[in-house]
């Protein structure tokens, strides 16, 4: 049993994520955030015990699908909600969006909007790690869908190849946008795919977040140690469409109520109770996300947009060239 | 000074920066134990080691990437295309990943990165290995885009590309690696955005890059014969494009031609014909004409292949018409 701190904080990233996505899908709704929104609705425990067993300056890149990776690791949900807003307070000052999450300070190398391209570009920070001997590891989470495309043979190819600190992690929603798996790919464990590269792969669920961080931390290990890259897939399941767009009519409404009865959240509630929380410590921590999640959104309201003059300078390092 | 090669010049402007700076590297297709499949980096793996300059496979959205996520985080990456047609397969790292990064971060991350290897024509090679492909780049906010002529100015754009925080697409020429030139012994980086007047005149303005600064150069002896002496501007750089220097000289001449290889559909020589209409209209005595390789895919055979790219007779018959309605 882990030490109830951390469980206790674990817990709450959780919660503060999943609660900062509907308030976030709320104000989608309501005309105050433009573009697409991925929500990671479903799938928390994954990001959260994921990078729980990585160092802080461990490196991460992810996908569009990526506020609750960012919020992992370390990002404030005021950047968050603020770059959902378009305000220049926004982690990536508003010319981002929701597809990228950006923290230098933390180490997040973004959120990306074109499947699979981000995964060379992470296979990139990795080995600048090899080069630079800084024993750092990056983590790449991708979806079942860019296990077809060319960014993932081609940067998993080479992360064997060179044998760099790299760990895939595929989080396998069994959707790929609104086609299942077994209409997208000729395998029913994308990690199968890891035999071909010479590497190790495996599959585990990621509903339970300290079963995630435990599976995640053997793969960073022997990143770590002896340069091994790996190919997980991680068994999650969204339980809104694949964007707010999407009112997810291929699934029946009784397939994503068995996924719900799975919930990351109320399995990381059930370990607190069980570590001996009561319902006023409970309610507490509870409170305490909303107080977290009503200051992001205010934050995000009263900031500033980004103003013109930011689009040079955010182009190009030193005079624009045009 | 001294004379050396195009592909020399290169190599030495590699190797200098990569002496000075541990976190300038190389990568790309055949670059390591073949030497360079164009001779470029010959000598450099033995020089830096299995570290510094590494051979890839044939993936180039594969390496392509990965020279942009290094980059994100601090190293100076030079990927070499064997040709920039194969480019094409990296295209979506490039437009997406290298341009994009610093603004899609809020300027929180930049791409120091160079992506090199000969563009346009070689000989006979057919369609899919002879496009120019500047002209999509050229495009892209975010990119620089360099096209040097001559050896020097090929070590000195290649100095800058490397120390620049930016993206920077350096445009070579397989046509032009054997070429000899004079190089100043201490040649160090030439600014990016700096044209070069390569032969002063009074009569049209030639604007030409790479390898077509040389067939301006030919046209322009040509020319001199019949009296008509045309200024060559040699650009150099593509992004960002020295429209001072191209305006000035056409406030002199009156007159402009612009040559380079690729499609004549949109491109840099459309764009270098928007900034002369815009910048120096009332200076204009005839319209500004384009010479570009025609607008067809390249041939293999090698007559329809000369007649498809631009050839000193285009210039001097594009010259010769905008000189003469002037003068009529």
């Amino acid at each position: 049993m882990a030490d109830s701190n951390v469980l206790e904080r674990l817990y709450r990233q959780m919660l503060l994520i999943r609660r900062l996505e509907e308030e976030a899908a709320r104000a989608y709704a309501q005309g105050k955030i433009g573009g697409f929104l991925h929500l990671y609705i479903g799938q928390e425990a994954v990001g959260v015990g994921a990078i729980a067993a990585l160092q802080p300056d461990d490196y991460v890149v992810t996908t569009y699908r990526d506020h609750g990776i960012a919020i992992a690791k370390g990002m404030s949900p005021r950047a968050m909600m603020a770059e959902l807003y378009g305000k220049v307070t926004g982690c990536s000052k508003g010319l981002g969006g929701s597809m990228h999450m950006f923290d230098a300070e933390h180490h997040m190398l973004g959120g990306h909007g074109i499947i699979g391209a981000h995964i060379p570009l992470a296979a990139g920070a990795a080995f600048a790690s090899k080069y630079r001997k800084d024993k750092r590891v990056t983590l790449c989470f991708f979806g079942d869908g860019a296990a077809s495309i060319q960014g993932f043979h081609e940067g998993i190819s080479l992360a064997a190849l060179w044998k760099l600190p790299i760990v895939f992690v595929c989080e396998n929603n069994e959707y790929s946008m609104g086609t299942p798996l077994s209409r997208t790919i000729s395998v029913d464990d994308i990690s199968k795919k890891a035999a071909g590269y010479g590497i190790p792969g495996w599959q585990f669920r990621g509903e339970d977040f300290e079963e995630v961080q435990a599976q995640i931390g053997k793969a960073v290990a022997q990143a770590r140690e002896t340069s091994m890259p790996s190919l997980l897939e991680v068994r999650t399941y969204r339980y809104r469409g694949h964007s707010m767009s999407d009112p997810g009519k291929y699934r029946t409404p009784e397939e994503v109520e068995e996924h719900k009865k799975k919930d990351p959240i109320a399995i990381g509630k059930q370990k607190l109770v069980t570590a001996g929380y009561d319902e006023a410590k409970l309610k507490g921590i509870a409170e305490s996300v909303e107080a977290e999640v009503a200051d992001a959104i205010r934050f995000a309201e009263e900031s500033p947009e980004p103003e013109l003059s930011l689009l040079e300078p955010t182009t190009y390092d030193g005079p624009f060239a045009s | 000074m001294r004379e050396i090669r195009y592909r020399e010049a290169l190599r030495e402007a590699m190797i200098e920066e990569m002496e000075k700076d541990a976190s300038v590297f190389l990568m790309g297709e055949e670059v390591g134990h073949y030497q360079g499949a164009y001779k470029v980096t010959e000598g450099m793996l033995e020089k830096f080691g299995p570290e510094r300059v590494l051979d890839t496979p044939i993936a180039e959205a594969g390496f392509a990437g990965i020279g942009v996520g290094a980059a994100m985080v601090g190293l100076r990456p030079i990927v070499e295309f064997m040709t920039w047609n194969f480019s094409a397969i990296a295209f979506d790292q490039i437009l997406n990943n290298a341009a994009k990064i610093r603004q899609m971060s809020g300027g929180q991350f930049s791409c120091p990165i160079v992506f090199r290897g000969p563009n346009a024509s070689a000989r006979q090679v057919g369609s899919q290995h002879s496009h120019a492909m500047e002209h999509f780049y050229a495009t892209v906010p975010g990119l620089k885009v360099v096209a040097p002529a001559f050896p020097a100015d090929a070590k000195g754009l290649m100095k800058a590309a490397i120390r620049d925080n930016n993206p920077v697409l350096v445009m070579e020429s397989e046509t032009l690696y054997s070429v000899k030139g004079q190089v100043p012994d201490d040649q160090d980086a030439i600014e990016l955005g700096k044209a070069n007047v390569v032969r002063p005149g009074k009569d049209v303005t030639l604007v030409a890059y790479s390898r077509m600064t040389h067939v301006a150069l030919d046209a322009a002896n040509a020319l001199a014969k019949e009296g008509i002496e045309a200024e060559v501007v040699d650009l150099r750089s593509l992004r960002p494009l020295d429209e001072e220097t191209i305006v000035k000289s056409v406030w002199k001449t009156h007159r402009c031609v612009i040559v380079h290889e690729g499609f004549p559909y949109g491109g840099v020589g459309a764009e270098v014909a928007d900034r002369v209409q815009r910048l120096a209209f009332d200076s204009l005595d005839a319209p500004v004409l384009r010479v570009a390789t025609l607008d067809v895919p390249m041939p293999y055979n090698a007559k329809l292949e000369q007649a498809c790219m631009p050839q000193a007779d285009r210039v001097i018959a594009a010259a010769k018409r905008v000189v003469s309605r002037g003068k009529a």
